[in-house]
């Protein structure tokens, strides 16, 4: 069983406090779906919203179609895996697993054979007996993920489940995560505010701002067409350059800056492009859409002095002191060998070609 | 409001709900909140026999608290001054317990929290749990074995020549001064070894190695940082020993009663309980001012005093 | 550095001091019930004994006030307990604006004297008996009623800190937890919360019974006339002491150590079990489980130490014939007060002798006067001569002296239930105590009583 998950206009408030503003979302079922956002945008907030541990101040959460006001935690179909994990320490591991079964009042014996079934989803077979305090960071996970299927979910709510994890065992327990719920088929609602795991992972990314959801799409179209300067500069590198509209071409537009005039893609946002003739806006351009004009030719050229080189194996990453304007810019080269180092203080043209660059609204930037 | 106690029962659910509201409700109301205001309204009665309490004749006066301060009628005194003496003695000893206390504290709560390391030194933080956990009554009897006339105090300083005949400590109140300096002490001696064994040690390490004297590193580093567990070992020690009944019986000498003393007399020998209602209230007030004053000049909280 | 040096000595000896201080009369006490001197004392010693344990067994109003005492203590851990429980949880959800207040409320117990909460709670409950009609023999002037009240009433206050420090190490996303995956929130609490709680409940039930057990300012008023222990042991030791106190204060003092290591024990544990989650949660240390250090437990050693005392002296006193020795030391204490009788005659016959010369050499330069000294001399010189023959039937006046003397209390209670002047009977025991003749006497009597026994 699985169900889609629908926020209507969702406002969420804390005294004067927002918390979520006009949240409108609709979930799929059995799809995997992250929200993205920096700390405190109000991740954990909507997610406890929908789990039924808080009611929203206006608005409805539907799981399933049906309206979830007054209905306590412990009567939706949906489990929670705490940002901390929560399990019960005092308990042993398949009692932790088996507790859904525990409160339900179904038998020890079977009990013990469910709880032995998904020990052995999560790939922890005779592990049981043990306490909560044995196991590693990453069996933990797995034990939680366990405890909460064991519920029989519709939705399986994971609030930065892989958070406490060190960077190898975070990316196993990606693919662990994203190929268990592809076999048990229900809808995952995932929290993180790692870019990485929300775009490798999801089906559809929502990214949230001071408790607004900036935009939701797959993640190509979050990293390749941002709707937002919020989204175009949280997710992923971005060099950005401020500057006026002088005039609208099609679906590009040319944006006058300290740095010469730029021609970039004007996005849509809700089927409307953004920008218009004479608007403030702010064209993004990724550090890898940047490249040395040596002799090739660029919808784009900016001038710039080389101030620092960073080798990091597969890349080489260039910081650029560019004309006009006062931020570096980086650009980043695949190390196929044949790239021409650049000496530390010579300048240089870089460019880049008009699709590869976003011109949007001006508007706040994530915190660097 | 009633969001509120939604809210509540939705959290709590409504066996639990129900069972600490109804919990706290007693405790705080019916244990703790009534039975203080009666007693301050029964202070301000008449002293007639109980059948007639709440009748007509259990009016409203100010007679107790007028004898307390000018006592009997018929007195020729200006003022109280037997019970207003005891009131003021006891206030006084009480402070001067609290000194002593302090003074000897503080040093020997440095020496287990910085001094004295490993095993030895934790065995002797846990030895210090045995006092505390014998009665208070038999303490006081400890003192009264140690200082009679008869006792090991008086023998041994009659065997060193020191005196050549018994020392009354009892009736010098030599006896009830060390004993309730002793009853109370381990309420100083811990609040002040947690507060100093916080103290990160590279802090007094920092202070010598700028040069700093001993005195001075205690009195600008160790001191402030203990501050809150001094002020709590104060006003506990305070507040204990002045409503200790048990020491001031069975130690205190023939002329020198303690405030509780006299609650008692007035409620077990004189059957005068309105009155004995009205001097307890006196005490509480004075403890309660004690609290406050000392909230008031080091800047601490009431939960930092109960710890 | 030699400064350095001395100052570490001086505060080394400090601490000693202290420590001496603090253990001293404790140790004092407890060897007095040993001896078998009948006022317990230490010096001189006289024989090793354990028959100060036998009184107490057979002293039934002692027994009937440890009795009480135990079932006060046990209603005090089912009343307080749950009180501090519930106290704890509320503080951990009221409102940010109203827990000040409610802090200040709960906690005032404890820093209210225990004389006012005694006090109060008896005038308080009478009052309700007043508005319900109730009986005399109702339970509004139960003793033990009145007595699990008023302590309750700060002992909830105690058991509530327990709970509140165990608590704050709680994390509510398990109860969340549990609540998410289908428990009410009666099952979230029997099997999230309370195992969780556990140690602290253990710890708070030790901690009640412990602090009822000894609880006095607040049961002397309300226990009306029901003997407690501590009421039955204050007015034993206010109204003349003997060393079957000393031998309770040892048995107490054993179980209360006993009591309070359990306590310490389950203290420890629960603290070394937060130090282990603290280390896992950090990652610096995996897996392996709280280890029960039984063995090296200070708390442990102490009972142990407690135990191996308690068997030597059994051990001792079933060795040293206690029989023997108070034969022996008899003869002696006889020896010695005819000795010291002697030696008072003498001194007084020397003494008449030279008086004799100096009123002959007086009455040779003025015949009119006769010494009032002389008569008190006299006076004094017969009641300080124990004849032997004479002992048993001393007058019982000498010994109630004694006592008076001895127990300052007493006299003060005296004092005290005189109404209006307290002073009044200062005079009078200032005359006796002051008394030294008298003081002499009345230490021999009852040794010298007790010999012809
Ligand atoms: N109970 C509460 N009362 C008041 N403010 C709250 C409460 N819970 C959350 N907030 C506030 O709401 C905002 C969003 O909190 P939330 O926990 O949803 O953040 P988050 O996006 O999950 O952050 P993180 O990634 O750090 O977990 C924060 O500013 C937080 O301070
Ligand atoms: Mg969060």
């Amino acid at each position: 069983m699985s169900a889609d998950v629908k926020l209507e206009d969702v406002w969420i408030r804390f005294g004067e406090f927002v918390a979520a503003r006009e949240v409108n979302i609709h979930i799929q079922e059995g799809e995997f779906f992250s929200f993205l956002g920096p700390s405190g945008c109000g991740k954990t907030t909507l997610l406890r919203a929908v789990s039924g541990f808080l009611s929203p101040s206006e608005g409805k959460v539907l799981i399933g179609g049906n309206d979830m006001a007054g209905i306590g935690p412990n009567k939706r179909p949906t489990a929670l895996i705490f940002q901390n994990l929560a399990l019960f320490p005092l308990m042993k591991v398949w009692e932790n697993i088996a507790f859904a079964l525990e409160v339900k009042g179904v038998g020890k014996a079977e009990r013990r054979k469910r709880a032995d079934e998904l020990l052995e989803l999560i790939a922890l077979p005779d592990q049981g007996d043990k306490m909560v305090n044995e196991l590693s960071g990453g069996q933990k996970q797995r034990v939680a993920i366990a405890r909460a299927l064991a519920a029989e979910p519709d939705v399986l709510l994971l609030d930065e489940p892989l958070s406490a994890l060190d960077l190898k065992l975070r990316q196993h327990m990606r693919t662990e995560l994203r190929a268990i719920q592809q076999r048990v088929g229900i809808t995952f609602i995932y929290i993180t505010h790692d870019q990485g795991e929300a775009l490798t992972m999801s089906d559809h990314v929502a990214v949230m701002s001071q408790g607004v959801i900036e935009q939701v799409s797959d993640g190509n179209t979050i990293y390749d067409s941002p709707e937002s300067s919020f989204v175009a500069s949280f997710v992923g590198e971005n060099n950005h350059f401020a500057g006026t509209v002088t005039h609208v071409d099609g679906d590009f537009v040319v944006v006058d800056t300290p740095s010469g005039s730029i021609r970039a893609r004007n996005i849509e946002r809700e089927g409307q492009k953004q920008l218009q003739s004479g608007d403030e806006a702010m064209v993004f351009i990724r550090p890898e859409s940047l490249q040395f004009c040596d002799n090739q030719s660029f919808d784009n050229t900016l001038n710039a002095v080389v101030e620092r080189q960073e080798f990091e194996g597969n890349f080489w990453h260039v910081f650029l002191d560019v004309e006009g304007s006062s931020r570096t810019v980086s650009l980043s080269m695949v190390n196929d060998g044949s790239s021409v180092v650049h000496d530390v203080g010579t300048s240089a043209k870089i460019g880049c070609n008009a699709p590869l660059a976003v011109a949007l609204p001006a508007g706040s930037l994530a915190a660097e | 409001m009633s969001t509120y106690w939604q809210n509540y029962f939705k959290k709590n659910g409504l066996a639990l709900g129900l069972f600490m509201l109804l919990a706290v409700l007693i405790w705080t109301l019916v244990m703790i909140i009534l039975p203080q205001l009666y007693m301050m309204d029964f202070s301000f009665r008449a002293n007639v026999p109980p059948p007639q309490w709440g009748s007509e004749t259990h009016v409203y006066t100010l007679e107790h608290y007028r004898y307390l301060i000018y006592g009997n009628v018929n007195s020729t005194d200006a003022i109280n001054y037997i019970d207003l003496g005891v009131f003021g003695r006891t206030i006084l000893a009480s402070i001067f317990v609290t000194l002593i206390d302090v003074c000897l504290c503080y040093p020997v709560a440095y020496y287990l929290a910085h001094v004295a390391k490993g095993g030895w030194g934790r065995l002797m933080v846990m030895s210090l749990i045995i006092p505390f956990w014998v009665n208070e009554l038999l303490r006081a009897f400890a003192f009264k074995v140690m200082f009679g006339t008869g006792g090991v105090i008086n023998d041994v300083l009659i065997a060193l020549g020191i005196l050549d005949q018994p020392y009354d400590f009892i009736r010098e109140n030599t006896a009830l001064y060390s004993g309730l300096v002793y009853a109370y002490i381990l309420l100083m001696i811990f609040p002040i070894y947690n507060a100093v064994e916080s103290l990160d040690k590279n802090q007094i390490e920092a202070a010598r190695d700028m040069g700093s004297p001993w005195w001075r590193i205690h009195w600008r580093v160790v001191i402030p940082h203990a501050k809150p567990g001094i002020t709590s070992g104060c006003t506990m020690v305070f507040m204990l020993t002045a409503g200790a009944l048990a020491a001031p019986q069975i130690l205190g000498g023939p002329s020198s009663l303690w405030f509780t003393q006299l609650v008692y007399k007035w409620f077990n020998n004189s059957a005068n309980w309105a009155r004995g209602s009205a001097y307890a209230l006196v005490l509480l007030i004075l403890c309660i001012v004690f609290v406050l004053l000392m909230m008031r000049f080091f800047k601490v909280k009431l939960g930092e005093i109960a710890k | 550095m030699i400064s350095d040096r001395i100052r570490q000595f001086f505060v080394l000896f400090f601490v000693i001091g202290f420590f001496i201080y603090l253990f001293g009369p404790l140790i004092i006490m407890g060897l007095t019930a040993f001896n078998t001197s009948a006022f317990p004392r230490v010096t001189p010693w006289e024989c090793f004994t354990v028959e100060w344990f036998e009184v107490l067994a057979n002293d039934k109003r002692l027994l009937e006030g440890l009795r009480n005492s135990f079932l006060i203590g046990f209603g005090v851990v089912c009343f307080a307990v749950p009180l501090g429980l519930a106290g704890a949880l509320m503080l951990m959800q009221v409102k940010d604006r109203v827990r000040p207040w409610y802090y200040t409320v709960v906690i005032s117990p404890i820093l209210v004297p225990g004389v006012v909460l005694g006090i109060s709670t008896l005038l308080f409950w009478d009052r309700v008996g007043l508005m319900f009609g109730a009986s005399r023999d109702s339970i509004f002037y139960n003793g033990f009623f009145l007595t699990i009240v008023g302590q309750s009433t700060f002992i909830a206050a105690y058991t509530m800190l327990v709970f509140i420090s165990r608590l704050q190490r709680f994390d509510p996303a398990q109860e969340e937890a549990a609540l998410d995956l289908g428990a009410t929130h009666v099952q979230s609490f029997r099997k999230v919360l309370l195992p969780f709680l556990k140690p602290a409940i253990a710890s708070a039930t030790v901690l009640a019974f412990l602090a009822s057990f000894e609880n006095y300012n607040t049961t002397v008023f309300t226990s009306i006339g029901t003997s407690v222990l501590t009421t039955v042991l204050a007015s034993k030791v206010r109204y003349g002491i003997d060393p079957s106190i000393s031998a309770l204060a040892v048995s107490i003092v054993v179980l209360t150590i006993f009591g309070a290591a359990m306590h310490e024990v389950f203290k420890r544990r629960e603290e070394a079990e937060a130090k282990q989650a603290g280390l896992v949660a950090a990652g610096l240390q995996e897996k392996k489980k709280v280890q029960r250090q039984w063995f090296v437990d200070p708390a442990v050693i102490i009972i142990l130490l407690v135990f191996i005392a308690g068997l030597g002296t059994a051990f001792f006193a079933g060795t040293m014939g206690v029989d023997e020795c108070k034969v022996a030391v008899k003869e002696q204490k006889q020896a010695a007060t005819k000795k010291r009788v002697e030696a008072l005659q003498k001194r007084n016959q020397e003494r008449e002798a030279a008086e004799k010369a100096a009123a002959e050499a007086k009455r040779l330069e003025r015949s009119q006067r006769t010494g009032t000294e002389n008569f008190n001399t006299i006076f004094s010189n017969e009641n300080l001569k124990p004849q032997p023959g004479k002992k048993a039937d001393t007058p019982r006046t000498g010994t109630e002296n004694f006592s008076g003397i001895f127990d300052s209390g007493n006299l003060q209670q005296q004092a005290g239930q005189e109404d209006e002047a307290p002073t009044g009977t200062e005079n009078f025991q200032g005359i006796f105590s002051s008394d030294n003749l008298q003081q002499q006497s009345g230490q021999e009597q009852p040794e010298t009583e007790d010999a012809n026994q």
